[in-house]
Parts: C-alpha cells; sequence; structure tokens
C-alpha cells in the first residue's frame, strides 16, 4: 500500500526556515482550502524542539469503525472515504488514535490523507517520501 | 473479580456471511399483495428535531391522516414516549382494553433521534395499552425504522383499528407514497418476514439500508407477550438484524389489529437531516464521546465486545444474578455463559451498532448458529447477543447454561416475537412450579419443565407458536398463571403468589433484588411495572454502592425515573449514559448520576431543538411525562398503591431453601436490623421475622418515595405537584387526580 513517510531528521519542524509548504500544499492544492491549518498533515515543533508529525499511515483501522462502508482502501491500498456513503458520524475521527482526520464545519464528511504525495513535492527539505509498504492485519478496536 | 481481557485469537473463526436465505417464495408473496389504499404525501425533512406533523393510519377503516404538532405537544409531551402517551390517551376511554379497536399502537423516535453524531441516538418508543398490565406501555427500541420514519416526514405514527385481513403498512419516504396493502402469504416469523420485506421493498441492493420493517412472529398470535422486531439490513453480514421492543406485549395488540408489517422506506441517511439549530456543538461532543469510549471500553465494561452481556459474571460475584426462579444470585456454572465466552462466540470482526454512529456498538451478534429444533430445524442463522437479559433469563434463571441452547432460545424468542425477558421470567416460574408440584407432567401436557431442561422449554416456546397445549397457558404470562393455578387447587396460594415474579401484570426483568432495597422500589414503584428501563439502581445499590442510605435510595428514587424517562422522550438509549464513563468520574460531585454525561444530553438537545435548557429543566420534562403517566395508570383503574406491592420473592427469602442457603447474611441482619438473637428462633420464627422487617422496610421506602415525587400516601400525584409541573393545563387530567385525592 501506498504510504506516506516523515523522516524527522530532515524535516525542519515548523522552525524559522520552515514554511510548511507541505501543510500550504495539501490544503490549497488537494482540499482547495486557503487555511494550511486545515490540510490533512500537520508538522509540529514541540517543546523540547522536537519534531512531530501528524499523519495517515494508511493503517486502516478506520474501515473496521466505519458504520456506512464508507471507508475502504483503493487498488493502491490507500484508504479512502466514500462520501456518497459517509453519514457523518464521526466516528473514524474518535476512534483514530493517530488524529489524523480533519473535519471542515462547513462540510459534513470528515477528510484524510490520501498519500496523494503533493506535499512530497512542496517540501524543501525533501523530509516525506511516498513508500509502498505491506498492508497491515486487520485489528479489531 | 477481575477485568476479562480480550484475546482476538480465541474468537471463533466463523464466516458472518453465510446463513439460510428465505428469498425463494419472494415474487409468489408479492404477486399475492393487493393494494387496498394508496395515497401519496409530501416528504419532508425535520426542523431542529421536528416535522411538526404525525401519521394517523386506521387499519380497520382504511383512513389515512396527517395531523399537526402543537407547541402545547412539544412543549409538555417533548417526543417520543411523550408523545405516545398523548396519543393514546386521546384515543381510549377507562373502559377500553388492548383489543378493543381504539387502542394504538403508536411509534415516535423524537426530535434528537436520527442524529448519527452520538452514540445510541436511533430510538424508537413504542406505546400501547397492554394486555399484561391493562394499563399503557412503553418501550425503547432500537433499529432504523424510528428515524426513517422521521426523515419521511413524521414524528409519530399512530395506529388504530383492527383489520378483517393481514395488512402490510408501506411509507415511502423517497416517493411520498403510504400504501396499505392485504398481504395473504407472507410469512409470520420475523427473521423470515423481515428478510423478504426489505429485499421485496427495496428499490436495488444500495436500497435495502434504506428499509425498516417493523413485524412479530407466530407466538404473538397465541401468547400475551408479543413483541415488536424492529429491522435493519446489515450490509456486512448481508442480512436483516431485529432489535425488539419487548415489553408488555405490543406484539400481541400488532397482531390483533392484524398488522402483518409496517415498513418505512426512508432517504439515504446523512448526517444532517435531522436539520439540528447548531450542528458544532453536536459534532464536537460525539467527537469527544468517540474518543472516550476509544479510550476507556476496553478497560470498563467492553461493551464493543462484550454487548450488555459483560455484566453476567459481575451479578453472579456479587449474588444478584437470578438463578432458578430468583431464588439464588449465584450459580458454579455461570463462567459457561459469562462474556468470556460471548465474546468467543459473537462476531467481532463487524461493525454492531443498531443505529449509525453508536460508537457503544453493543447489539452483538452470533453468527453460523445451527438450529436443533422447531421448524427451522437445520437453518443456519444469526442471533443477535445474547444481551444480558437473555442470559440471565433464559439462562441461569431457568438453570440453562448450555449457551448453544440459550442461542436457540433466544433466536426463538426473536422470531416468534415474544420478550425475552417475560419468557425467561415466567419460564423461571413454570420450572419453579414443576419443582415444587405445583405443576406436574399431566398438567404441562408431558413437557418435564426441571431446571435446565432445554428441550422442554423450546417445545414449551413452540407450542406457544403453534398455539397448542401448555404453552398456551404459559403465554398468558406468570399473573394470569397464578390465578389458573390458584383456581385450580394445584397448591398453596400463598407460596403461588409469593414465587411468581411480577407486578401489575408484568413480569419481572433479570436482577435479583432480596438485598437491594433501591432495586425493589426500582422495580415495583413503576409506571408500567418491573422492568430496568424506569430505575436500574441495582449496580449503583449493590457493585458501586453509591446510595448506601435510606435517604439515597428515596432520592434515587426520584431521580433515576425522571432521569431515565427523558431517553424516552428524545430518541435515546440509555446505554451510552452509564456504560462507559470519562476517567475523572469517580472524583466528580454526584458521580453516581456521571455528570459529563447528563451535560452531554443537555447540550445535545439545545443544539437539536435551539431551545435552552439545564440539567433542572431535563429533569422537569421527564416529571411531565412521568406523572401524566402515572395519572393515565389511575385513570385506567390502576397506578395506586395496591398496584405497587412487591411479591415477596422479590424483598426476600420465601422457602426455607432460600434462607439456609444464605443463613449467614440473614442471620446476621436479625441481629444488626431487628435487634433479635437467631440463636433462640426457630427457622420459621427466623423467616417470618424476615418477611415482616422486609415488608416494613418496603413500605417504608414507598412513603418516602411518594412524598418525594409529590404524591399522596396512595401514590396520587397531588394538585400542587400537577400546578408545578404546568399539568393543571389539561382538565381531563385534573379531574382524574380529583376523585382520588
Amino acid at each position: 500500500m501506498r504510504q506516506l513517510r516523515i523522516n524527522l531528521n530532515k524535516c525542519d519542524a515548523g522552525r524559522k526556515t520552515c514554511h510548511h509548504e507541505c501543510e500550504a500544499s495539501c490544503a490549497e492544492k488537494v482540499f482547495k482550502l486557503s487555511d494550511p491549518a486545515m490540510a490533512a498533515l500537520h508538522i509540529r515543533e514541540m517543546a523540547d524542539g522536537s519534531g512531530q508529525a501528524v499523519l495517515c499511515d494508511q493503517c486502516g483501522d478506520c474501515i473496521v469503525v466505519c458504520p456506512a462502508e464508507a471507508l475502504k482502501r483503493n487498488k493502491l491500498g490507500v484508504v479512502m472515504i466514500d462520501k456518497k456513503l459517509c453519514v457523518g458520524c464521526y466516528m473514524c475521527i474518535g476512534f483514530c488514535d493517530k488524529e489524523i482526520f480533519e473535519r471542515n464545519p462547513a462540510w459534513l464528511e470528515p477528510y484524510k490523507c490520501t498519500s496523494c504525495g503533493i506535499c512530497v513535492k512542496a517540501c524543501p527539505h525533501a523530509a516525506l517520501e511516498i513508500v509502498e509498504v505491506p498492508e497491515p492485519p486487520t485489528r479489531i478496536i | 473479580m477481575h477485568q476479562v481481557v480480550f484475546d482476538p485469537t480465541k474468537v471463533m473463526d466463523i464466516d458472518f456471511t453465510k446463513r439460510t436465505e428465505y428469498l425463494e417464495g419472494l415474487d409468489a408473496i408479492k404477486a399475492a399483495h393487493k393494494v387496498l389504499k394508496e395515497i401519496p404525501f409530501t416528504p419532508s425533512r425535520p426542523d431542529k428535531g421536528y416535522n411538526n406533523r404525525t401519521l394517523y393510519v386506521n387499519v380497520g377503516t382504511l383512513e389515512v391522516q396527517e395531523k399537526p404538532v402543537t407547541q402545547q405537544m412539544k412543549d409538555v409531551f417533548i417526543g417520543g414516549r411523550g408523545f405516545g402517551l398523548w396519543h393514546l390517551w386521546n384515543a381510549v376511554k377507562p373502559t377500553t382494553r388492548w383489543d378493543d379497536p381504539e387502542n394504538e399502537i403508536i411509534i415516535s423516535p423524537g426530535p434528537v433521534a436520527g442524529i448519527t453524531q452520538y452514540a445510541g441516538t436511533g430510538k424508537s418508543l413504542v406505546v400501547s395499552l397492554s394486555p399484561q398490565t391493562d394499563i399503557p406501555i412503553d418501550s425503547n427500541v432500537g433499529g432504523y425504522f424510528g428515524p426513517l420514519l422521521k426523515f419521511s416526514g413524521f414524528d409519530a405514527l399512530e395506529l388504530q383499528g383492527k383489520s378483517d385481513r393481514d395488512i402490510i403498512l408501506f411509507i415511502d419516504g423517497q416517493k411520498g407514497l403510504i400504501r396499505i396493502e392485504e398481504a395473504p402469504l407472507d410469512p409470520i416469523d420475523s427473521h423470515v418476514l423481515a428478510e423478504v420485506l426489505t429485499h421485496m421493498y427495496a428499490e436495488n441492493e444500495a436500497d435495502r439500508v434504506n428499509i425498516s420493517v417493523v413485524c412479530t412472529g407466530a407466538a404473538a398470535e397465541h401468547s400475551l407477550i408479543g413483541m415488536l422486531n424492529f429491522s435493519w439490513y446489515d450490509h456486512r453480514r448481508g442480512c436483516i438484524r431485529l432489535k425488539q421492543a419487548g415489553r408488555g406485549g405490543i406484539g400481541t395488540v400488532f397482531r390483533n389489529k392484524r398488522i402483518r408489517a409496517l415498513v418505512c422506506r426512508g432517504p439515504q441517511v446523512k448526517g444532517d437531516l435531522n436539520h439540528v439549530a447548531d450542528f458544532e456543538t453536536i459534532a464536537k461532543t460525539g467527537v469527544k464521546y468517540h474518543k472516550e469510549i476509544r479510550e476507556n471500553d476496553p478497560h470498563q465494561c467492553m461493551m464493543r465486545r462484550n454487548g450488555t452481556a459483560h455484566i453476567v459474571e459481575i451479578m453472579d460475584a456479587y449474588d444478584l444474578l437470578p438463578t432458578h426462579n430468583f431464588q439464588y444470585g449465584s450459580h458454579p456454572d455461570v463462567p459457561k455463559i459469562s462474556s468470556s465466552y460471548w465474546q468467543q462466540r459473537c462476531t467481532q470482526k463487524t461493525v454492531d451498532g443498531c443505529w449509525y454512529g453508536c460508537s457503544m456498538a453493543c447489539a452483538k451478534g452470533a453468527d453460523g448458529v445451527m438450529l436443533k429444533t422447531g421448524p427451522y430445524k437445520g437453518h443456519m442463522v444469526t442471533v443477535d447477543g445474547p444481551e444480558y437479559e437473555n442470559a440471565a433469563g433464559l439462562g441461569s434463571n431457568c438453570g440453562v447454561f448450555d449457551p448453544d441452547y440459550l442461542l436457540e432460545l433466544n433466536f426463538y424468542c426473536d422470531t416468534y416475537g415474544i420478550c425475552t425477558i417475560t419468557y425467561g421470567t415466567l419460564t423461571a416460574f413454570v420450572m419453579e412450579c414443576y419443582q415444587r408440584g405445583i405443576l406436574n407432567q399431566e398438567r404441562t401436557g408431558g413437557l418435564e419443565m426441571i431446571w435446565g431442561n432445554a428441550e422442554a422449554d423450546l417445545e414449551m416456546m413452540h407450542q406457544m407458536a403453534r398455539g397448542e397445549g401448555f404453552g398456551i397457558i404459559a403465554g398468558q404470562g406468570v399473573k394470569k398463571m397464578k390465578a389458573i393455578f390458584i383456581k385450580n387447587g394445584w397448591g398453596d396460594p400463598q407460596l403461588i403468589n409469593d414465587i411468581g415474579m411480577e407486578n401489575k401484570g408484568l413480569e419481572y426483568s433479570q436482577y435479583m433484588c432480596k438485598e437491594s432495597l433501591a432495586q425493589q422500589g426500582g422495580y415495583a414503584l413503576t409506571n408500567k411495572g418491573p422492568q430496568h428501563d424506569e430505575a436500574w439502581l441495582i449496580f449503583m445499590d449493590m457493585v458501586n454502592k453509591q446510595i448506601p442510605t435510606f435517604e439515597d435510595k428515596a432520592e434515587a428514587l426520584y431521580y433515576f425515573p425522571l432521569f431515565r424517562t427523558w431517553f424516552g422522550l428524545n430518541g435515546f438509549c440509555k446505554l451510552p449514559w452509564n456504560d462507559v464513563v470519562p476517567s475523572d468520574n469517580s472524583k466528580q460531585p454526584e458521580a453516581h448520576k456521571i455528570p459529563e454525561h447528563v451535560q452531554n444530553y443537555v447540550d445535545l438537545f439545545t443544539a437539536t431543538t435551539g431551545i435552552k435548557i439545564d440539567k433542572d429543566e431535563l429533569i422537569m420534562q421527564s416529571a411531565r411525562v412521568y406523572n401524566f403517566q402515572r395519572i393515565f395508570n389511575i385513570r385506567m383503574g390502576k397506578g395506586l398503591r395496591k398496584d405497587d406491592h412487591a411479591p415477596f420473592r422479590a424483598l426476600g427469602p420465601v422457602t426455607t431453601e432460600e434462607y439456609l442457603s444464605r443463613q449467614e447474611r440473614y442471620d446476621k441482619q436479625i441481629v444488626d436490623e431487628m435487634g433479635l438473637d437467631p440463636a433462640t428462633m426457630s427457622l420459621e420464627e427466623k423467616m417470618a421475622a424476615h418477611r415482616t422487617w422486609r415488608q416494613g422496610r418496603y413500605e417504608k421506602l414507598t412513603d418516602a418515595v411518594y412524598q418525594r415525587r409529590g404524591w399522596t400516601p396512595n401514590g396520587v400525584p397531588t394538585l400542587a405537584r400537577l400546578k408545578e409541573l404546568g399539568l393543571d393545563a389539561f382538565p381531563e387530567v385534573v379531574e382524574v387526580v380529583k376523585q382520588h385525592l
């Protein structure tokens, strides 16, 4: 499956030299939103100066949780939301222990990273990459 | 007692998509349908939780009418059970009985019902005059019917009249059609009928999730304990699932009206169909709650893994699990039917909520069950649950500890359309009568109703479905069986009355309350009879020990019946309130009320309707309906102190075996509570002392609870209380009360 991965040693993690190009490009190009805070990934600087990334690893826990079967893997193994089926219950948001789901108050359906790779191209530090990894086994949560 | 740990490797490997199908005759069944009436309506979506109209259908005259929801209805009765009681009040006279044409069945979901963001928000409330109690019964049920009815355009469905042929009422909320069809060839039992009708009325596979069927089964026709199944289509399993409006015999009323089924085809569900006043608050409250379930449920009740069956072993450990007709509270064989078994037997790889967005997901299902008896012998079926009540009622209370038989009993209760709780309690009574010689094989027509004889138990149920033999007598329920056995001179009347676990004509649900004074009141000081909908206090009284004093218990019997009534006004399930709690709950004042969750409910109501309430107004909303229901009971000739008495089995040890089995406890109470010396007393004297003491404290509790509720010592709401609640605006309500003051 396609997975977005970050190398925090390369990532500037929100310090002065970084303009959060990954978040801005995600918000603007993928979701047509001007606010980078609405992106489907987040890079944060921790109190100790280290970086932290909030991004979807396509683990698929949310697939089992969704009552409407609106979350499914596509042929690339990426977990996608079918907006037609989604009933806006937000169980996926509450049950994601990585807290990667986003919600725009103007939309009923939540959204998430789809491993599209736009952020990879935007990152000036080459900290992000799309990798191919095996699908993890289904977890019962 | 230790926390059960879920081990996914131990879950039985059963293909949850495989089962017997019943679609072979679908075309012929459909071809036999004859349209008796078809009228269009304009589908609508709620505005702030209300469509502001209800649907009236007379199945006898075929009259179909839209009725406005008045502001007074919303202010006083809110919705759900409140709307049901108001419609029923207007439909019946004091002389009306359950099988009169004017009796109604009302189904109403309530204003908050149908939101998808919070757990337990898809409930329908069903109200009717009960064949068992002759007073209003209300039942809170999952499944999709209520929300789909509301999203089609109606806040309630009123069914009145009696048909002379079997009919199906179809409400198509997509096309705006109401159709009454004669249904001569349709199957009767729910697992077949709901499947057939879902496929018949869905326009394609994707449409099946938009269909919900209400139906019952063969045993509802021959007993007074019929219930209604509310379906939804489980897309992952590819099958129909059922939830039950169980208590009080509403399924019997349904079949007496010759309604075969109700079918609602709603619009495709989305999270904003309820058009709430403040969506953001609902979304945030919902996400917060989902996270609480994710983080806390695995360490608390494990509802997602075990459903309500998680308390089987807890009740056993605290001597509260009804065993052998409520004689005892524990049994060595309980591990065979405890949650550690059910979590292996129930399918865990799928989603088990009975409405969208229920993260508590307690509607477990056991797949791949091969039936051993009855008309579906050899069929492979999915059995819902078993829930705690079924494991206890059909299991320990009857001495059945074989989980396969327990599933089969559960399955047949569901598909035959009878209440598992009622069936469990009445069978436990039959078995004890058999064991004590009140019944014998001659009197039961050959059924050897000894403890644990699941085959005889199932045969009695099959008889009930066929309308044969002793099954017909058992299907009358405990109250009528007691009268029959006494009239026939089959045993000591006092013993029969003491051990028959009913009050107001309704069977007790499955908690041993001999040592819980609060639950004794929680059962018998109720509006509709002994169930755990109004005041499930046993856990906070006996396990968490949160209401230790007499005053605490009396106060709990004021607050909790009102608090829990509120769920039924709005279309909520009660379980998400206290089957998971915030991590810091125990540090909060009044922790037993789960204050954070109470605030969630206040916020959800306000955010749905735009009407700002607080936790006190929440209780006032309930108090109006609760007192109205009490007065309704009085209007129907009951609802007084004489109707709130409990059978002695609910209060203390009836027999010497019971006393001797817990002699240390009972002797100690003679010293501590009565100031007597058990060493100087005979067993009979000790039992008599217990009877006096226990009945005395129950009467004292009754006095305290009535006073706290604003009722006279005879249990009648005072005029001052009516005024406080605004019920004095209804002259006919005041008139009922005045006759008893």
